[in-house]
């Protein structure tokens, strides 16, 4: 885990101070809300329907269970109990007061916290694989890029205003588990001769025109990262369009000019870039990386005791391989029966927290489809692991099954939305409430949103739900075929919308189509790459 | 067209003083020979100006809006070309963004709406420490961890 040092905690302190110095502008009527806006976007506060919501930053969905039970903190100090882990492995919190946000943010700081850049025209946070220095497929651990990216982006003087919000996310193996090529820069650390350098992807993302980011340099060595990156963004900044809201990421710029000849220009802007000593020294690198050491595993391996039926279900859905013998890697679904996806309540964050602390070298993970992670547990206690888990509700076992939904907020609490989310997935978790059904359904990543903006992944579902407005009621559309992972693909619209109900009961005819269909230990997905859209369309509307 | 701001810093009076020439636009100035100052925006292009910093006292550079975010890149080419005259931001320009304007190295600030002093100067002072180079000099804080 990466710890500030006292620059790290100077820059964050001044952005509290700044912070409340804005606020305190504010309620005192010297700036109005439409100056205020911008000010508090930069810092992950956004009006709401009916409250300010705070996206609070976990770099690279990592944190140590100080930062944990700090989280719980503020869901119990500030909000209304809970906290709403979300597709960008963060957290936000739906009910705070703009009066209480500084010390809020004060109180994160203490734990090396904050939100800076959750928000805005700006880079985000960055994002990476819930998995890092625990998947035995990574060539390296992608953290400690991540962290110099984090910093390199951190109030940078140059990118703040750019044409539209950037995601950058950064991994380190073949298996994708961070849907890198749906970001603005996707990122993928590969080795090449015995050294270590990045491939980048740039143009890919959500939203209303979904694209897949296509490969633009093959190879940047590591000490090029950042001016590579710098320039990179230069080239959106400066020919990004700003005409138009929906065309402003950079995918539009990327696909209006061709991969080809944007990267032509990234070349150009390197070559100037890079004569500007702007990247760190390998000792920078260095210093970080230390911080992502590989705890002390001393374990040993064992043979695990699967004579508890409940146990050895959860085993086998939610408990992953680890690189290091005699280790595993733990999902925690936050998608329990008729929960709220992403939801957990101050408790259980607490109970997290305890947890991380005691079996997994106080660690968690959180992850882009909103669950979290214990990433290095001993073998020989996964079975206390799941009874305390199993004791605060947090041991469903449904990892990648269809009620493991990725749903963003929808209309209960999000002021751009057109339809509600939360209903639907609840509703669709109780159709297939049946464990024994869902686990025959296999891996099936089902993924809603409430609008266009795709925050809820939609077009990266296997099956893809997208809420919209058609006069006045609540409508829903259904995809078919996406995948976040190393396979990308964006999903199909079937065609006309349904009801609340009728979305629930077409997803039902899709499911009942791939189990008449499916080949030997193919997945939903498999069988509809293989048959084609046209049967599931057939099914669906008859 | 506001105060401009910015002690140290130069500080023109932009109704003139009879000392300062009037920026002309890019088209302009490409086209005569003896303009000293220039008005560079959104969309136009700063390296058209490389070939003739060395006779220019003044780039203007436009911010319609405060979204607008160009104008920081179009600042930082002509520092980085080595361009050592007046660099000014004119137009919606805030107090909240003018630290990062000095970083990307402006010099100037010719904002539309006024500013408060008071604020202006807790603004600018409030980050001394940056992650990252860029065109005001700046050591970044991998450069103090590593000497």
């Amino acid at each position: 885990m990466y710890k500030y040092d006292q620059y790290d905690q100077a820059i964050v302190d001044a952005r509290v101070e700044e912070f409340r110095d804005q606020v305190r502008r504010r309620l005192a009527g010297e700036i109005t809300e439409d100056q205020f806006k911008p000010l508090r976007l930069m810092n992950g506060l956004y009006l709401q329907l009916h409250a300010y919501m705070l996206r609070v930053a976990i770099p690279y969905g990592t944190l140590d269970s100080r930062q944990m039970r700090m989280l719980a903190h503020i869901a119990r100090k500030y909000d209304r109990d809970y906290g709403h882990f979300t597709t960008r492995q963060n957290i936000q919190y739906n009910w705070i007061k703009l009066e209480e946000c500084p010390d809020l943010l004060a109180k994160l700081a203490t734990v090396e916290m904050h939100a800076i850049q959750t928000s805005g025209n700006c880079i985000r946070n960055i994002s990476s694989d819930q998995y890092a220095g625990a998947a035995a497929d990574e060539i390296a651990d992608p953290r400690p890029w991540a962290e110099l990216l984090r910093q390199w982006s951190t109030f940078h003087p140059e990118f703040s205003y750019l044409p539209r919000k950037f995601k950058i996310a950064v991994i380190a193996a073949d298996e994708a588990r961070a849907a890198m090529r749906l970001h603005d820069i996707g990122i993928q650390l590969i080795e090449r001769d015995g050294t270590l350098g990045a491939a980048f992807y740039v143009g890919g993302g959500m939203g209303r025109t979904p694209m897949i980011a296509p490969l633009i340099k093959d190879f940047v060595p590591a000490e090029d990262l950042l001016s590579y990156s710098e320039a990179c963004l230069r080239v959106y900044n400066r020919h990004g369009r700003r005409d138009n809201i929906y065309k402003a990421r950079i995918k539009i710029l990327v696909h209006e000019l061709g991969a080809e000849e944007y990267a032509r220009q990234v070349e150009e802007e390197f070559a100037h870039v890079k004569a500007l000593n702007i990247d760190p020294p390998a000792a920078e690198l260095e210093r970080i990386q230390a911080f992502f050491a590989p705890p002390p595993f001393d374990a040993a391996d064992v043979e695990l005791d699967r004579s508890d039926p409940d146990f050895a279900v959860w085993l086998d859905q939610n408990v992953k391989p680890h690189k290091q013998a005699g280790y595993a890697i733990v999902n925690i679904s936050l998608k329990p029966l008729g929960g709220i996806p992403g939801d957990a309540s101050s408790a259980q964050i607490d109970v997290m927290a305890n947890l991380a602390e005691r079996y997994s070298f106080d660690e968690l993970r959180v992850t882009h489809a909103q669950n979290i992670v214990l990433p290095h547990v001993a073998k020989r206690d996964l079975y206390a692991v799941w009874q305390a888990l199993a004791e605060a509700g947090l041991a469903e076992a449904n990892l990648d099954l269809i009620s493991d939904i990725i749903a963003c907020p929808g209309l209960d609490y999000c002021s751009l939305a057109n339809a509600r989310s939360i209903p639907v997935a609840q509703k669709i978790a109780r159709r297939f409430a049946d464990p024994a059904r869902q686990r025959d359904l296999g891996e099936l990543k089902l993924k809603i949103s409430g609008c266009i903006n795709a925050c809820g992944h939609h077009h990266a579902g296997h099956i893809g739900i997208l809420g919209v407005d058609r006069k006045g009621t609540e409508n829903y559309q259904l995809l078919l075929g996406g995948s976040g992972a190393e396979d990308a693909s964006l999903g199909k619209i079937t065609g006309p919308g349904f009801s609340e109900d009728g979305v629930v009961d077409a997803i039902e005819r899709v499911t009942d189509k791939y189990v008449a269909l499916r080949a030997d230990g193919e997945r939903f997905l498999d069988t509809y790459r293989r048959v084609g859209f046209e049967p599931f369309k057939e099914a669906i509307y008859g | 067209m506001g105060d401009v701001i910015g002690s140290p810093l130069p500080n023109p009076s932009p109704e003139g003083e009879g000392l300062e020439q009037p920026a002309v636009t890019l088209d302009a100035f490409l086209d005569q020979s003896n303009a000293t100052a220039v008005r560079l925006e959104p969309d136009e292009d700063a390296r058209a100006l490389i070939p003739h910093l060395g006779r220019l006292e003044l780039i203007e550079i436009a911010f319609p809006a405060y979204r607008d975010g160009r104008g920081y890149s179009s600042a930082r080419i002509l520092r980085e070309a080595g361009y050592k005259g007046e660099l000014r931001a004119q137009g919606d320009v805030l107090v909240d963004q003018l630290a990062f304007m000095k970083r990307c190295g402006f010099d100037s600030f010719a904002p539309e709406a006024p500013l408060n002093d008071e604020v202006v100067a807790a603004s600018l002072a409030r980050y001394d420490r940056v992650y990252q180079p860029a065109a005001d000099g700046a050591a970044p804080v991998w450069k103090l961890r590593h000497g």
